[in-house]
Parts: C-alpha cells; structure tokens; sequence
C-alpha cells in the first residue's frame, strides 16, 4: 500500500469514518451538544416552563441576580464545602486501602474491591433511605450507640440540627464515593515498574523512599483522574440532599445542584436555573484546569 | 513474589484489621436494608435496634406491593393486567437499562473504533469536544433537556432517560481505549483481500474488543439504572416511574414506614448488586480503562 495518501483515498475514509460515527454522534449531538449550547442561550432569557408565554431577552440579569441572591450564595459556599472536605479524603482513604490491598491475592483483593463498590452499586436512593433511617432521632442507630458508649447525653436530630446535618451528608457521600477511586488506585499500584522498586530497595530505600520516589510519580495520573471525578462528583451532590434534607434546615444544606433542581422544577424559573448551570461548570472547569496544572508542576 | 518491601508484620496486621473494620462499616448500610425490609414493625419502631432479626415478616413486602397498582404495559390501546406497581417500576427499570445498554454498545464501539484507527477530516476537534463534554456536570444539560424532550412529545416517557444516557460520550472514549489496540496490519490485510467496511468491523474489529463492549455493557446498565436524578425530572406518572424513583415517591409519602422504605430499597438495590456481582470482572476492567492512558 503506497504511504503518501491520496485526495481520493483521504476522501472515502473521512466519509466511511462519519458513517461510522452517525449513530452515536445523533445522540451525542442531539441530547448532549445541544441541550448544552441551549443551557448557555436559555441563561440569558427570562425563561418558564409556560409555553404560551415566549422567553424574553434580559442580557446578564440573571447572573447579576445570582451574586445578590443569598441563597445561591450559601448554597456554593456549602458546595465549596463539599467538594473540599470530599476531595482529599477521597484520594488519601482510597490510596490507603489501595495500597494496603493490591498485593493480596485474588480472592481477598476483589472481596475488598467489591466492598467498597457496594454503597455505589446500591444506588443513591437505596443508600440515602437506609441512612435517613440510621440518622433518625428516635429509630435511628447513630443516637443509640453514641448514648450506649457516653459520648452524647440525650438525642441529637442529626438531619434536622444545621450543625450536623451538612457533616451528615458529606458522610453519606464520602462511603459512595471512594469504591471507583480504589479500582483505579489497585490497578495504578499494581503497574508500577517493580524494577524500579527493587532497585531502591538494594540500595537501601526505606518503603517511605520507594512510596514518594517512585510509585507516587507513577501513579500521578490516576491521582489527577481521581481529584477530577471526585471534584466533578462533589459537585453534583444532589439525590442525597433531596431526599435527606431539601437543603435545610435553614439553607444549611443547600447546594448549587439542588438550588439549581429547585429553581428549575419547583419555581419553573428556567433562565435563572440554566445561569446556575453555567457558572457551575465553569467552577468545575476551572477547577479541572488548575488541579492538571498542579499535578504537572509537581 | 519478591518480599514485600520490608512492611513490617505489626503494620500489616495492624492495616488488615483495620480493613476488615472498614469493610464491615461498609457492608452495614445493605445489611440494614435487608434485614430491616424482613423486621416487624415493631422491631424497627424501637428505640434499641435490633440487630439480629428475631421475628421475620413479608408484611412490609405486602404494604409495598398491595399500596399501589398499575398496568403491566400499556402499547397503544392494549393494556396489561393490574399489577402491583412496585412490579411495574421493575419492568421499566430494566427496560430502560437495557435499551440503553444495547443503544450504547452499538453506537460507541462503532464510533470508538473510527477515532482510534480512522484518519479523518476533524477528528482532533471531534476528540477534543467528546473530552470536553465529559468534563463537565452532566446534570447542568438536564434543564435544557427537559424542554427538548417536552418539544419532542417524550417527556414522561422511559426514551426522554434512555435517549440523553446513549449519547454521554464515556462509552465512545472508552470504546477508542479498547480499539487502540488492534492491529492496523490486520485492518490493512482485510483491505486488500476486498472487505467491505461493514465486514471488515463485525468480523475483525468486534472480536478483537469483545472485552471492551462487555465492560461498557455492565457500565452503562448499573449506572443507568442508578441514574436517579434524570429518572426523577423526566418521568411523572405513576406506571411510568422506575424502582428508584418509585421508592423515593414512597419515601415522600410514607416517611416514617421504614419497614416498607427497605422493603422497596431492597428490590431496587438487589437485583443491581446481583448484576454487579456476576460482572464484576468486566466492570473493574471498564473503569481502569476508561481512566488513564488518554
């Protein structure tokens, strides 16, 4: 087959590519690109879910109303909160177990794997049901046990005291959360070029030596995987505050997803909603972008 | 094996414990469910839990299947038989899950295989777009896309889920990961022997990344089966709900019938778990793969 390729034949395979590409880029186009690009436009309207009454134009109102409303304000304030308790407890709880799991055997390695897949596997509102349960102030387990040991004198509403409930919630979230990072982390560990190790290790390297020197280099990657999809899941904390606390009591548990479900679908106030979207991902984009430049710096 | 690093046995004891600790702490939350779904509703309305079973009971399975009702399908005018709606609910789940698997697989492994061996005319912008789109908060499209499914007649439908799931472009990267690895002489040589394109795919490109579509299917059916918050804005009537959603209705209106609450959790949450078991091998492959290399 000659190397340089001609017009013609670069022609047919462009075309015999699209074709293979049509089916899934009607959907990625149709129900992804689009709806995308509308949430950018539909941000700048005063938009409902009333068909009789057309969207109207208002520029950047909704944006600017953004920052002057309170509860948006507290719900990204909460958000930020999440993201940044949920984040580094992720990656250093998942790189603990990884570490500490991927060299056992088959049958005990996937035994752990699947343990800490299951809060995942269960799905959200399988989990948030059983823990509402175990947080409540009268049925609940959490209230007995902690009488039990002396830790708490009477019972605390734990969903329902603005102290506690957002620490609730990022608890809940934090079990459903580590199960894909330690997959990743097992797998990153386990291709580590032993070479490498070895090497060190006749050279007298101590295992906090060979952790920093050489697997963590290696395993930066996926550390950098791992901060993006936790970020990015952090962010979109929702069904948990649903059907936990419906962002109370008081806001405490407010976060920019569910403000943004709660506009939307309870208020019928599209426009305002897709304006949240919008700053949502660009905090989540920015943040991607810094936490890239970070991991490459180091 | 080499030895292991010299981790001395008190810390490796000490991380095992540790671990079996966790892993119990982990377990809970189902164990909770499933036993509490079989409690009484006394044991569950006491204030000391119980945390064996004494007494077993399908009374909260009998609330949940006797509190509503609906058809077991609808397809135009013919209506099925009265059902428990919790039945119902099963039905459009994996319906849903599995429309949008087999959807998935089908469009991804093509689309995946044309950006990993294809040279083409916009394929680094196509690329970089894909990467972009799954980058950002999936849920911010769904607001949008309530309007379009509403414009389309499809909204309260089980497709206004399905539809949006096929196209997020995970599968499509994942299934260039999985393509990466075939080798173009063996593209080359079915070229010249005269294959057609169409041939040349299901015959030699689908078989080399057999393991890839198996990883994208159990991916795409868990997670869209668990795929609360698109099922919940979607989907409005009652015979229409999924189990999930469905559960979470009756949360809303039964909120201190724990009993009943786990009894529907348990049949949202086990049959997906038995799912996960059985795959779990192709699972774990389709997330490592996803991730790095890209």
């Amino acid at each position: 087959m000659p190397q340089t390729v001609s017009p013609r034949l670069r022609r047919k395979e462009t075309i015999s590519a699209y074709l293979f590409l049509l089916p899934s880029l009607v959907f990625f186009l149709g129900f992804v690109v689009f709806p995308m690009v509308l949430c950018i436009v539909t941000s700048f309207f005063d938009a409902n879910m009333n068909a009789n009454k057309p969207d109207v134009f208002i520029g950047l109102a909704n944006y600017v109303e953004l920052w002057q409303d309170k509860v948006f304000l507290k719900a990204l304030v909460n958000t930020i909160i999440i993201v940044l308790v949920s984040v580094p407890v992720v990656c250093v709880f998942s790189l603990w177990v990884a570490s500490a799991i991927y060299r056992m055997k088959e049958g005990p390695l996937s035994f752990f794997r699947v343990v800490f897949y299951l809060p995942v596997v269960t799905g959200s509102v399988a989990v948030t049901v059983v823990w509402k349960w175990m947080y409540n102030n009268y049925y609940g387990i959490f209230n007995y046990l902690l009488k039990g040991a002396g830790l708490i004198e009477k019972n605390i509403n734990w969903l329902g005291d603005p102290k506690y409930a957002l620490a609730c919630i990022i608890i809940i979230l934090l079990t459903t959360s580590v199960g894909q990072p330690i997959v990743l982390y097992v797998s990153a560990l386990s291709n580590v070029d032993n070479s490498l190790v070895e090497a060190a290790e006749v050279d007298g390297a101590t295992n906090m030596q060979c952790f920093w020197r050489i697997k963590w280099p290696q395993i930066m990657p996926t550390t950098l995987y791992i901060l993006v999809i936790t970020t990015i899941n952090s962010f979109q904390c929702f069904a948990l505050i649903q059907l936990l606390t419906s962002g109370g009591p008081n806001y405490a548990t407010e976060t920019v997803m569910y403000y943004i479900y709660y506009t939307a679908f309870k208020l019928y106030r599209f426009g305002y909603g897709n304006a949240m979207g919008v700053i949502l991902a660009i905090f989540i984009a920015v943040l991607s972008a810094v936490q890239f430049r970070l991991a490459k710096e180091s | 094996m080499s030895k292991r690093n010299g981790e001395s046995r008190a810390y490796r004891i000490f991380s095992v414990v540790v671990l079996i600790f966790l892993a119990f702490l982990f377990i809970f939350p189902l164990y909770w469910i499933l036993t509490g779904a079989l409690k009484t509703p006394a044991a569950i309305n006491s204030a000391t839990p119980e945390w064996v079973p004494s007494e077993l009971t399908l009374r909260n399975f009998q609330v949940l299947f006797s509190k509503r009702s609906a058809p077991l399908f609808q397809l135009g005018a013919l209506v099925g038989p009265t059902v428990p709606a919790a039945i119902r609910w099963l039905i459009n789940t994996v319906f849903m899950a599995v429309m949008a698997m087999i959807l998935t697989c089908f469009t991804a492994s093509m689309a995946g295989y044309a950006l990993a061996k294809k040279r083409f005319l916009g394929r680094y912008l196509l690329f970089s777009l894909i990467v972009a789109a799954m980058a950002l908060p999936k849920q911010v499209i769904l607001i949008p896309l309530i309007r379009e499914m509403s414009a389309l007649g499809l909204y309260d439908n089980i497709w206004a889920v399905i539809l949006p799931t096929v196209g997020w472009p995970f599968g499509v990267f994942l299934m260039k990961q999985f393509s990466e690895g075939i080798p173009g002489e063996m593209l080359e040589a079915a070229r010249i022997d005269g294959a057609s394109e169409a041939k040349t795919f299901f015959s030699i490109v689908v078989p080399m990344i057999k393991p890839g579509i198996g990883a994208l299917a159990i991916f795409t059916f868990i997670n869209s089966w668990n795929d609360y918050f698109m099922q919940l804005i979607m989907l409005t009537s009652s015979s229409n709900l999924t189990i999930s959603l469905g559960i979470a209705t009756m949360q809303a209106e039964n909120s201190t019938d724990y009993g009943l609450i786990m009894a529907g959790a348990a049949l949202a949450a086990v049959p997906i778990i038995i799912v996960f078991l059985v795959f779990q091998k192709y699972f774990t492959r389709g997330i490592t793969m996803g991730a790095v290399k890209g």
